[in-house]
């Protein structure tokens, strides 16, 4: 039996965010409006309407373009893509069809065997269509959606299994939402794939017949109709039959596939250069002054994260998953300084402040820890002004009130007693308290060293200073057994 | 019609010296239009009240002071162009009764600089045609001889001027639908440089190619409503950003040495004798006014009616797909999508305009569209290289507008190719995306009626002033514009 190599490629339609529609003035934010509020005479192919170029769109999309290490046309032109749908006003969508805005880069993504290159093969600028909404037996149109600027990547057939096209998905997403060029708001639409598969004998250099699956609006449909669309091509090849060329429709809530449209049924477009709208020209200082205004992107920001605070990968993704995170670990370790390693404070973000940030919901940046705040906690805990175990309460109460880690600990006496003296009185008193347990600790139950511990610490609230604390248990406890 | 100003220039003196008012004014155009409309047929949609109410709005302007040359002044508008509360069909079925939601930029122009608009004129549908014969509404006939056609497909606004029911009009100018019906009714027609004029609310035949020109009585209306609609868009990204001359101050120079070349191509074998004779007229005169008109060549010439069909025909496939009865217009009403989409298109186009979106969409399907479109555009370019030449070597060039005179209306020739070779002198330019202006030249006689000739003058792109200048000197030596259709004949 052969095993076979699967080979995928994806076309990924993400709405980029601008103020406006791709060729009128109508508010591109139009999700949860009343159904045709966000239309005009364009959007609605008036007869007369004429489209204009919105310039934000077109940054957006070269934007999107150098994130994926494109060469960005200098020549750019628009074409018409003729086909008749109710919710496609003009009966021609705008598209950029044979000089697209971005061409040839690629998205690095992890692979068990390391990093891998996925190549893009184009992105470009298109509108996107309404919206058709069934309901009592009648369709109705909704013209909201028209128009919103469209940014198409297509990849290459670089993936070769479904755990790879979930992480390009999951890398394009991440990068998109952090050069801010989409939403990547999967449930409002924000993000559309489709995707094309063939299988081929494991070795083999030809490209079998590839079938394309259209309408796939979560990761996990893309992920559900390639498992499901792999193993039926499978069974068609081990039974010695041929893959046909077809369109494919996916039915997510019945877990298959169905056919579109075959090899006969495909469309002819008719494109041709859009007449209404002039070639563009791309202003190469334009391209480069958007190239400086891209933000560090989260490869090279988790690479940094390693090299400069000495992270582990897996940390340093985490803490660069998202661009907000990171700018807020960033600003962190900044603040912090030298008063402590990175990593520890990486580990204080990771754990107490995620734990707080996912409990309120609030976004990271909205958060009244800021993180000046956060390092003079983290500073006083280094200070041991305050143990481990108090700060994470002193942070409970900061998220709480916004109020200065400073005045909490004062106010509530927090400071922690590393105070010799005062702490020996107290052991030596514990001690002379608990001769029962004093006595099993001696007889060989060492456990009970945890116990002593703690009995200090409720003592002191927490306060006590764990180190000094240790400390001067091991000595008198040790001290009592010379002494029998 | 004596008893109105017979041009825009006089009207303003009119209404400036209190000789009349607008309100006057108007009523009078409209008076007229109920006397002559039963035979010549140049409106769609007379807006009686919106234009008394614009009038007035005008007469109160004028009384505030205010004293532009367009203030009050009544205009037909061609029905392709969308105007605020009045229907805008493009004579079609597919838009039988339609209200545009918003006005074109060039109605919005005029509208803001007081002017009255008396109505919608007549067309072929989409602007595909020659004669207004492909109108759902019926043709429009020519006031010279009513048994004849104005020409199109800006018949209706060229006529509406012609017969005294508008001083002035704009029409739109694809392929030449706005100088073959000038020189059809002795009006001076300009089509200018493609981008000059804003399409912006402009119903689309051929996005590449259509521009909105004047029809007027004589040339220095003519370039007081090109002044008055020009200039940059930010609603159509096509239009250019240069700031428009004022033309119609721009008219005294006269043509002494000026270079003014002669297209041999256009002189062609089956021309009729009389358009033949009118050009050699012209040119004469043009000599004894001081220029000098000398042979030019535009090789490509005879490649200018096939690309036009192409291109032409090609962007309109596009351009009238949005007619599909699904958010306004005529809907056929079907419960199958399909059906509703086959019915109404079916339905609501007329034979003219489906011959085009089929041709059209034939030079773009997968196999052909390299052999047709694209060539297409490569020749387009030759043909603009043609023009690039000649504008090396001259100011303007002098041509015939069509190679006959107005056909009876139903007597067009049958043949669609010997029909589409109706506009084989305005199509180059067009395509090149150069100014021309058709100004009147005489009368042919044919079957003892006197029927207009115009000549036309192309320019450079943007020079539409040199061309102003041209047919201002031309007209002042000749005077042909002045002579109107005799009322018997309406
Ligand atoms: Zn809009």
């Amino acid at each position: 039996m052969p095993t076979y190599e699967v080979v995928i490629g994806l076309e990924v339609h993400a709405e980029l965010i601008t103020q406006s529609k791709m060729f009128c003035a109508c508010s591109a934010d139009f999700f949860g409006a009343p159904p045709n509020t966000h239309v005009c005479p364009v959007c609605l192919a008036m007869p007369g309407a004429l489209p204009v170029i919105n310039r934000e769109a077109v940054a957006q999309t070269i934007r999107a373009g150098l994130a994926l290490n494109c060469t960005i046309a200098e020549d750019v032109r628009f074409e018409r893509k003729n086909y008749t749908y109710p919710d496609l006003p003009k009966g021609y969508q705008i598209t950029q069809y044979e000089l697209p805005q971005a061409v040839n880069g690629w998205l690095e993504i992890d692979t068990p065997d390391g990093s891998k290159r996925i190549r893009i093969t184009r992105a470009h600028l298109e509108e996107d269509t309404g919206k058709l909404v069934h309901e009592n037996g009648v369709s109705l149109v909704d013209y909201n959606r028209a128009g919103v600027p469209l940014l198409e990547i297509v990849s290459e057939p670089d993936m070769r299994s479904i755990d790879e096209v979930n992480e390009y998905l999951t890398r394009l997403r991440q990068l998109l939402i952090y050069i801010g060029a989409s939403t990547g708001d999967l449930e409002k639409g924000a993000m559309r794939m489709e995707a094309n598969v063939s299988l081929r004998p494991a070795g083999s250099q030809e490209l079998g017949t590839k079938v394309e699956i259209k309408n796939l609006n979560s990761f996990r449909a893309v992920r559900n109709a390639l498992a499901y669309e792999i193993a039926r091509q499978e069974k068609v090849l081990r039974e010695g039959g041929q893959v046909e060329q077809v369109t494919l429709g996916w039915l997510e809530h019945e877990g298959r596939t169905y056919v579109q449209r075959t090899k006969e049924e495909a469309h002819d477009y008719r494109y041709f250069p859009e007449p209404d709208l002039p070639p563009l020209h791309i202003d190469r200082a334009w391209v480069e002054e958007l190239a400086a205004g891209l933000p560090e992107l989260p490869r090279a920001r988790r690479q940094r994260f390693v090299e400069q605070y000495g992270l582990s990968r897996k940390d340093a993704d985490i803490l660069t998953a998202e661009r907000a995170v990171a700018d807020y670990f960033d600003a962190l370790v900044a603040a912090v300084g030298d008063a402590m390693p990175p990593k520890k404070v990486a580990n204080w973000v990771m754990g107490d402040l995620f734990r707080l940030v996912n409990e309120s919901g609030l976004p990271i940046s909205g958060i009244p820890v800021t993180p000046a705040k956060f390092a003079e906690l983290l500073k006083l805990l280094a200070a041991k002004t305050i143990n481990a175990n108090t700060a994470s309460q002193v942070l409970k109460t900061m998220f709480r009130t916004g109020e200065d880690a400073g005045a909490i600990v004062e106010r509530e006496g927090l400071a922690q007693v590393s105070d010799e003296a005062a702490l020996e009185r107290l052991v030596d008193r514990l001690l002379a308290e608990h001769p029962d347990e004093v006595a099993r600790y001696r007889a060989g139950k060492t456990q009970l060293f945890g116990w002593f511990v703690g009995q200090v610490m409720r003592e002191t609230r927490g306060k006590a200073n764990p180190g000094v604390v240790k400390k001067l248990l091991e000595g008198r406890l040790a001290e009592h057994g010379q002494d029998e | 019609m004596s008893d109105l100003p017979r041009t825009i220039h006089e009207t303003r003196q009119w209404l400036r010296s209190g000789q009349i008012t607008s309100v006057e004014l108007t009523e009078a155009y409209l008076e007229r239009i109920q006397q002559v409309e039963p035979q010549v047929h140049a409106y769609l949609h007379v807006a009686a009240d919106a234009a008394l109410a614009q009038a007035r709005l005008a007469d109160e302007r004028r009384a505030a002071g205010e004293d532009t040359p367009l203030l009050g002044v009544p205009l037909a508008i061609k029905d392709v162009i969308n105007v605020l509360g009045m229907p805008a069909t493009a004579a079609s079925r597919i838009l039988e009764g339609f209200m545009p939601p918003y006005e074109a930029t060039v109605a919005h122009k005029l509208r803001e600089q007081g002017a009255v608009f008396l109505g919608k004129a007549n067309t072929d549908e989409f602007a595909m045609g020659w004669s207004t014969e492909n109108s759902a509404y019926g043709a429009t006939h020519n006031p010279w001889a009513l048994d004849r056609t104005p020409g199109g497909s800006s018949g209706g606004p060229a006529a509406a001027v012609a017969a005294g029911e508008a001083p002035a009009a704009l029409g739109t100018d694809t392929g030449g639908s706005v100088r073959q019906p000038a020189s059809w009714t002795n009006t001076v027609g300009m089509r200018p440089t493609y981008g000059r004029v804003s399409r912006y609310g402009v119903i689309a035949f051929a996005s590449s190619l259509d521009q909105v020109g004047p029809i007027t009585r004589d040339v220095r209306d003519n370039a007081i409503l090109l002044e008055a609609i020009a200039g940059h868009d930010p609603h159509d990204g096509t239009t250019f950003p240069d700031p428009v001359p004022p033309y119609s101050q721009m008219l005294e120079g006269g043509v002494k040495g000026l270079r003014l070349g002669l297209p041999r191509e256009y002189l062609t074998e089956d021309m009729h004798p009389g358009v033949r004779e009118a050009t050699q007229e012209a040119v004469r005169v043009l000599r004894d006014l001081g220029a000098v008109v000398e042979e030019a060549s535009l090789p490509y010439t005879d490649y200018g009616m096939p690309v036009y069909y192409l291109i032409a025909t090609a962007e309109a496939s596009a351009n009238l797909a949005r007619y599909d009865g699904v958010r306004y217009g005529y809907s056929a009403g079907a419960a199958d999508l399909q059906e509703n989409y086959k019915l109404t298109r079916g339905r609501g186009f007329g034979p003219e305009v489906k011959r085009r979106i089929l041709l059209g969409a034939y030079a773009l399907s997968a196999g052909y569209y390299d052999a047709y479109y694209l060539k297409a555009q490569k020749v387009r370019t030759l043909i603009r290289a043609d023009f690039d030449a000649a504008f090396q070597r001259f100011d303007a060039l002098v041509a015939p507008v069509a190679p006959i005179p107005p056909f009876r209306i139903g007597e067009a020739p049958t043949d669609p190719v010997a029909l589409y070779l109706l506009d084989v002198l305005t199509l180059p330019s067009a395509l090149a995306g150069a100014p021309g202006i058709s100004v009147p030249a005489g009368f042919v006689e044919e079957d003892g009626e006197q029927l207009p000739v115009g000549i036309q003058f192309i320019g450079r792109p943007l020079d539409e002033a040199t061309l102003y200048r041209i047919a201002s000197a031309f007209e002042r030596a000749t005077g042909y514009g002045e002579r109107a259709p005799t009322d018997a004949a309406m």
